[in-house]
């Protein structure tokens, strides 16, 4: 073979370390062509070009667009809050996505920076100092200020990393909740009087309004667009320093700190740099959020707020600002979705079927385990309605104001599980317990089983699934909400490691 | 004889009871490439981390250029000019062929990032200086990192062609001094015959002066105007690539005591 017929630098022969895998010693594109040319034949490799055509900016437009004009589309309150709540957090995303999708950096501290820009912005514009400053005042003054606070908190752990920066900034965020919670005595080092600084549990109440140019911004739908706004130019900006030096040395460093300080760039100044940017993002976050709910309370800046954020960011894939929108919303959306059972059975269904579709093949092992599990279903309803017949009297839930029989799901699942009469009677709870705790050993028995077995034990899993669902889960949505969002989170993890938008990375090779 | 441009004095370095640097005294003159040859542990890779500011010595001067080094962060003493490769190789595994290029253009760029949050003229300048300045030092390798492989992610180039990478990377600082590490290390001959040659274009045409580690002889004998050899930390032969290669004490070092006579 001539030399002109080999791909130019594919080596004659591997160098040695070659059994540590494909990447060394070959040229890793070149490699997986095959796997490259397979995967866009499917559907989602169909998909995902479809998506790769469409240029970012004009994502951005067409998602700018839509969401300005959701108050011109709908006057329903409900749905405002919802879309004005989801914008909040697609910007408080936006903002934890510098420090930990670009630079890298574990930073579990940074709920204290919103935090304290909804605390800041509600001491100077409510009566508890009796304070007004106007808008175009104290929205500066806020972000300015959490910026220094980002300085002032990263500078004791800028040589920190992983780990370490994780323990060191989760406790700044416990230390701020702890600080606002305890805030209403405070007295400095035992002098003078105690002052109440931060209204203690009960937070700061009566907070002004945002006031622009003379107009009291009330509505909800002016949150939302002030919201937005706030989003198209902090998305622009962090874009424009995300294609820049800074946002390549960020990069750099989360890739190899040690090689990015050699390669000429301060790795220390870089870190403060970037947890300071995202505390300005958060602060501006935090104003808005002052003004929008008109108070500020301790709980909301808690522990459940920094997993929530953290989940949209790695959920839409860190380090992609398209990714951290989709990411917000879906979080957030579902959320609400998942707070009425009748929504919940949907998302609950749609979540089995698909994992089913994903896991279970090829099509007709599907099929024998769908027909599987419809028999098996009829047969324990007939078996149980000639044995017990008020075992199968019960109607399916519709949340906690009434039952309904209504809806052909509702008249499938009546036929096909089994709902004893007042299903959600409390002498009816011990059963759903049993069955919850069968179905998680039965689960436990699905991880360890092969082959045709796996298919068979799949038939009661399922079945056991929704009867736990349908009799007991269902009514418990503060339990529900979290459990659903968690396997909804593991499923899309698994499906795709690196996130809805992100891009796969390879740490050590 | 030309002012050295590094020069170090009496440089010691231990890490707990042991003795990694000790005493040595090494210049390096403008536009020379000297080679460090030593058996494994003799403290080579320990000799590089104390020039690029990895590791401050215990004791001694390290001077660049006529000005002390010591106590400088690496990335200052990269500003200086000195720049260098990593043995086990360090590149921005995530970032494009293109873009690790750009991102050591870090220290010899000025924008601020409120500059680049806005896009100002100075950073939009700079921008497109850096990409053709990137674009520049990988056409000094030829074909290898050309064309389609601008774009892909680093971590997709073949073991030889990160190498080659690095080292474009190391040159994208704007250095004087340019430091290898085992430059040659899991290459196969072709490859290692084309190092070779590498080496010397860089300093015929690139200008730099080239401090090099290397454990394949044919490569030192190839490149060196000078070679070190060190041993436990000490410096024990220093000359031509012959002198140093029969020097009794180098052959010692590699084979043990007592071989040199029986020779």
């Amino acid at each position: 073979m001539s030399e002109a017929q080999q791909p130019p630098d594919t080596p004659p022969t591997p160098p040695q370390g070659s059994d540590a895998g494909p990447r060394i010693g070959s040229d890793e594109w070149v490699a997986r062509r095959e796997d490259r040319v397979a995967r866009s034949h499917g559907l989602t490799g169909q998909v995902e070009r479809l998506v790769a055509r469409v240029p970012q900016w004009a994502l951005f437009i067409v998602f700018v667009v839509v969401v300005a004009l959701i108050p011109v589309m709908t006057s329903d309150q409900y749905v405002l809050r919802v879309a004005t709540d989801t914008m909040l957090w697609i910007l408080l995303a936006t903002g934890l996505n510098v420090a930990v999708g670009w630079a890298g950096l574990l930073d579990l501290g940074y709920i204290a920076f919103y935090g304290f820009a909804a605390y800041l912005f509600a001491e100077l514009s409510s009566p508890h100092y009796g304070i007004h400053w106007p808008t175009w005042a104290s929205v500066p003054t806020v972000i300015g200020a959490t910026i220094i606070l980002g300085f002032l908190l990263a500078l004791p752990t800028r040589r920190l990393s992983g780990d370490y920066l994780a323990i060191v900034t989760l406790f700044f965020g416990q230390m701020f909740v702890t600080f606002t919670t305890q805030g209403r005595n405070w007295n400095w080092l035992g002098f003078g009087s105690s002052h109440d600084i931060t209204g203690g549990p009960n937070g700061l109440t009566s907070v002004d309004p945002f006031r622009i140019f003379g107009h009291q911004l009330t509505q909800v739908q002016d949150y939302l667009w002030v919201a937005l706004g706030g989003f198209v130019i902090v998305a622009l900006v962090l874009t424009f320093a995300n294609h820049s030096r800074t946002g390549r040395a960020w990069r750099s460093l989360r890739d190899d700190t040690l090689a990015a300080e050699v390669m000429s760039m301060p790795v220390n100044r870089l870190m403060l740099l970037a947890v300071a940017v995202g505390a300005g993002v958060a602060g501006l976050a935090g104003a808005i959020n002052g003004a929008y709910y008109q108070g500020v309370f301790p709980t909301s800046f808690g522990f459940q707020t920094l997993i929530t954020v953290y989940a949209m960011v790695i959920l839409g894939g860190a380090g992609s600002l398209p990714g951290v929108v989709a990411g917000a919303v879906l979080i957030n959306v579902l959320l609400e979705v998942l707070r009425s059972p009748d929504h919940s059975r949907w998302v609950f269904y749609f979540v089995l079927i698909s994992f089913l579709v994903a896991k279970v093949r090829p099509w007709r092992a599907l099929a024998a385990v769908v027909a599987g599990v419809a028999a098996f279903g009829l047969v324990v309803h007939a078996i149980v309605g000639a044995v017990w017949p008020r075992g199968t009297e019960g109607a399916i839930s519709s949340g906690v104001f009434g039952f309904t029989t209504h809806g052909w799901l509702a008249v499938i699942l009546r036929h096909w599980l089994v709902l004893p009469r007042n299903t959600y009677d409390v002498a009816n709870y011990t059963i759903g317990n049993y069955a919850l705790v069968t179905l998680i050993a039965l689960v436990l028995a699905l991880t360890v089983a092969q082959g045709v077995r796996r298919y068979v034990l799949l038939v009661p899993t399922i079945w056991l699934a929704a009867f736990v669902w349908e009799t007991r889960l269902i009514e418990e949505s503060s339990t529900t909400r979290p459990l659903l969002l968690g396997v909804i989170l593991i499923v899309l993890m698994a499906v795709r490691p690196q996130g809805l938008f992100g891009t796969p990375r390879v740490e050590v090779v | 004889m030309a002012d050295p441009i590094l020069e170090l004095r009496g440089v010691g370095k231990s890490f707990g009871g042991l003795r990694v640097i000790d005493q040595l005294d090494l210049d390096v003159l403008p536009h020379e490439i000297v080679s460090v040859i030593g058996p494994n542990g003799a403290g080579k890779t320990t000799l590089f981390n104390l020039i690029s500011g990895l590791y401050g010595p215990d004791t001694g001067t390290i001077r660049f250029e006529q000005e002390s080094i010591v106590g400088l962060a690496p990335h200052q003493i990269t500003n200086r000019g000195i720049a260098r490769t990593f043995q086990t190789l360090r590149l921005f595994l995530n970032m494009s062929v293109k873009e690790n290029v750009i991102a050591a253009t870090y220290g010899h760029t000025k924008a601020t990032i409120l500059e680049s949050m806005l896009r100002l003229p100075r950073s939009r300048r700079e921008e497109r200086e850096s990409a053709q300045f990137a674009e520049e030092r990988l056409a000094f390798f030829g074909q290898r990192l050309m064309g389609y492989r601008w774009n892909q992610p680093a971590y997709s180039l073949s073991y030889a062609n990160r190498r080659r990478l690095e080292i474009a990377r190391a040159t994208a600082t704007r250095p004087k001094l340019l430091m290898l590490d085992e430059p040659a290390a899991g290459m196969n001959p072709v490859e290692t015959h084309e190092i070779t040659e590498l080496i010397g274009q860089l300093r015929d045409e690139g200008g730099y002066t080239i401090l090099v580690i290397e454990h394949d002889m044919h490569v030192v004998e190839g490149i060196s105007d000078r070679v070190v050899a060190l041993d436990h930390g000490v410096k024990v032969a220093e000359g031509t690539f012959e002198a140093v290669a029969t020097d009794p004490r180098v052959v010692e070092a590699y084979l043990g005591t007592g071989t040199a006579e029986r020779k």
